[in-house]
């Protein structure tokens, strides 16, 4: 299937922006369409993108201050009116704040709230570890009634949110900071719970989320060049998790990677191995943080310090290829 | 109820029942046979514990059987330990974790009020939930979008699970502080109903501004042995107790409808 990337997808020519735009871009377009649309932030408007939607539709935007808790639960409030609320904040706070409220009064209620949270992972670099939230794939996927989408760039956000307001059930859309290639396009198909194929291969699978997507990209073609094969696949929903394309990929290669800015437990590489084991045992090996917290530098750095660069996923993919033998 | 459930709360659903007894058969707009009403009124319970009155209330209103009461905490029934959502007409809000219900009735406030529409939002909360950072930043919201449709009744019967309120966390001067967050604040008689509805008037006319009643109740109101008790707090009564209970209710029923 033809994914429609950008052609010459590692020139330097290759736009670079945040994949939050692509949020922001994608209410606007909804507030337009839709006068049920609602949107709520906590004191970070411009940075969370919901700026754009609050300058046309100030009717149908709240701003709650620095108070996440509430942020979710009027969000709730509003929806149970019949509303679509967005709520919008940094993921360290929303949910790594409220996620009593986005449990309760978002998934319990089973309310069309979308929880989009920016600033995710250790891509927001200089802040440090307290604002770089490495745990909120875990938390939200455990969480009944919801769906968990990581989206690679600024279209495919776009994309995942347009897709989320078509359900009337609670979402979670994970973003960040760092401006970053946008490499998908228009065309590039978006269904929810189904994985891109962006590049096929028969020695091992690499399995990214988010702006690992793209480095694990440049990792098959470093791969391509010593000889290996890689496959790479864009997990963009982490939950519901497309375990058809796990287990093909398991049986065709035989060992898969993982790949993403999170805690390697509860993520994007814990669904894997919960698909694997239950449904066709294979080598796994996990990318992601290891029972730690992140710390400053830029975004390239800390890829490189924690193994989540292309360079970093080379490493690994032939680690795990040794697992194979 | 309670004694059947063989758990639950029963102070503060006692202390309560003339606060649901006024909102339901006196204050509020809603229609049992059609409780998806877009204009009703909204009765957003923050302190889900206090269910079982909640509960009997909407029995009482013709929501639903009475029979049903009995089913209270079993497994299969509609009538949970604390409320859900989609589990029984005339429950607007799943809740339980303290704080979150006023938060709710926020977000129904703002819509109801940028819409233009007549129908309002009454919230109720315990006074230990106010313990809560999450009530607080509700009540600043509310006052930021001058909710004068939301009105939050606050149940000061001055007792939690570990004690009386003064005691595990003070609150007092509360009537000042909930002036001073630009509420509208009236303390009322909670189990006195005259009273109660001459507190929903002055809310009423109030404009601009949000509501509080500073419900003054007895926990276990009715009950000579749960009252004041915050050993009741979140204990059921055996079967002697509640038919004991019972007992000394009957008998106030009969003498009101003596009157």
């Amino acid at each position: 299937m033809d994914m429609h990337l950008v052609p010459d997808l590692f020139s330097a020519g290759v736009v670079k922006k945040a994949n939050r735009d692509g949020f922001g871009k994608a209410i606007v377009e909804l507030g337009e369409k839709d006068s049920n649309v609602w949107v709520l932030t906590a004191d970070v408007s411009e940075s969370t993108r919901t700026h754009w939607f609050a300058e046309k539709f100030s009717d149908r935007f709240v701003q709650v201050g620095v108070a996440e808790q509430n942020l979710a639960g009027a969000a709730a409030g509003i929806a149970a009116c019949g509303k679509k609320a967005f709520i919008s904040a940094f993921g360290a706070f929303s949910p790594g704040r409220n996620f009593d409220q986005i449990r309760v009064s978002i998934c319990y209620n089973n309310v069309d709230v979308k929880v989009h949270a920016s600033h995710c992972g250790l891509s927001v670099g200089p802040d440090g570890a307290s604002h770089q939230i490495l745990e909120d794939i875990a938390m939200m996927r455990a969480l009944p009634n919801m769906t968990v989408l990581v989206p690679c760039d600024l279209e495919q956000a776009k994309k995942a949110t347009l897709a989320a307001a078509k359900l009337k059930t609670p979402v979670y859309i994970r973003t960040s900071r760092e401006n970053v290639a946008v490499f998908t396009t228009a065309d590039t198909p978006f269904e929810i719970g189904k994985a891109n194929v962006y590049r096929d291969g028969k020695d091992i699978a690499i399995f990214a989320c988010g702006l690992q997507v793209y480095e694990a990209l440049k990792a098959a073609e470093e791969l391509k060049k010593k000889d290996i094969d890689a496959a790479v696949i864009d997990m963009h929903t982490i939950k519901p998790i497309d375990s058809q394309t796990i287990i093909s990929f398991a049986k065709k290669c035989g060992v898969l990677v993982s790949a993403e800015d999170h805690q390697v437990d509860g993520g994007l590489g814990s669904a894997i191995a919960e698909v694997l084991a239950e449904n066709h045992p294979a080598h796994l090996k996990r990318i992601g943080m290891k029972n730690s917290f992140g710390e400053s530098g830029s975004c390239s750095e800390l890829y490189k310090k924690y193994g989540l660069d292309a360079a970093g996923i080379v490493k690994s993919v032939e680690e795990a290829l040794k697992m194979k033998k | 109820m309670l004694v059947e459930a063989k758990s639950g709360h029963p102070a503060g659903s006692l202390g309560m029942a003339d606060v649901f007894c006024t909102l339901y058969f006196g204050v509020m707009n809603h229609d049992p046979k059609n409780p998806n009403w877009p204009d009703r009124d909204r009765l957003v319970l923050s302190n889900g514990h206090i269910c079982p009155v909640l509960y009997a209330s909407l029995a009482e209103a013709g929501y639903f059987p009475k029979e049903k009461l009995m089913t209270l905490r079993k497994l299969g029934s509609p009538l949970q330990g604390h409320p859900h959502r989609g589990s029984l007409n005339g429950i607007e809000n799943s809740s339980g974790p303290l704080g979150q219900g006023i938060s709710q009735a926020v977000g129904m406030a703002l819509v109801a009020k940028r819409e233009g529409k007549t129908w309002r939002v009454y919230s109720l909360l315990g006074d230990g939930e106010m313990n809560e950072g999450q009530v607080w930043e509700a009540f600043l919201c509310a006052s930021k979008y001058n909710l004068d449709n939301l009105v939050v009744i606050i149940d000061r019967n001055n007792i939690q699970i570990d004690g009386t309120s003064d005691d595990v966390l003070p609150l007092e001067p509360l009537t000042e502080k909930l002036s001073s967050f630009g509420w509208n604040a009236i303390v009322a008689d909670g189990n006195n109903t005259n009273a109660l509805m001459h507190a929903f008037d002055l809310a009423r006319s109030c404009p601009d501004k949000p509501s509080v009643i500073i419900a003054k109740t007895v926990p276990g109101k009715g009950v000579s042995f749960m009252e004041g008790k915050f050993g009741w707090h979140g204990k059921s009564p055996n079967k002697e107790e509640g038919e004991a209970a019972l007992k000394e209710l009957g008998e106030a029923r009969r003498k009101l409808e003596a009157v």
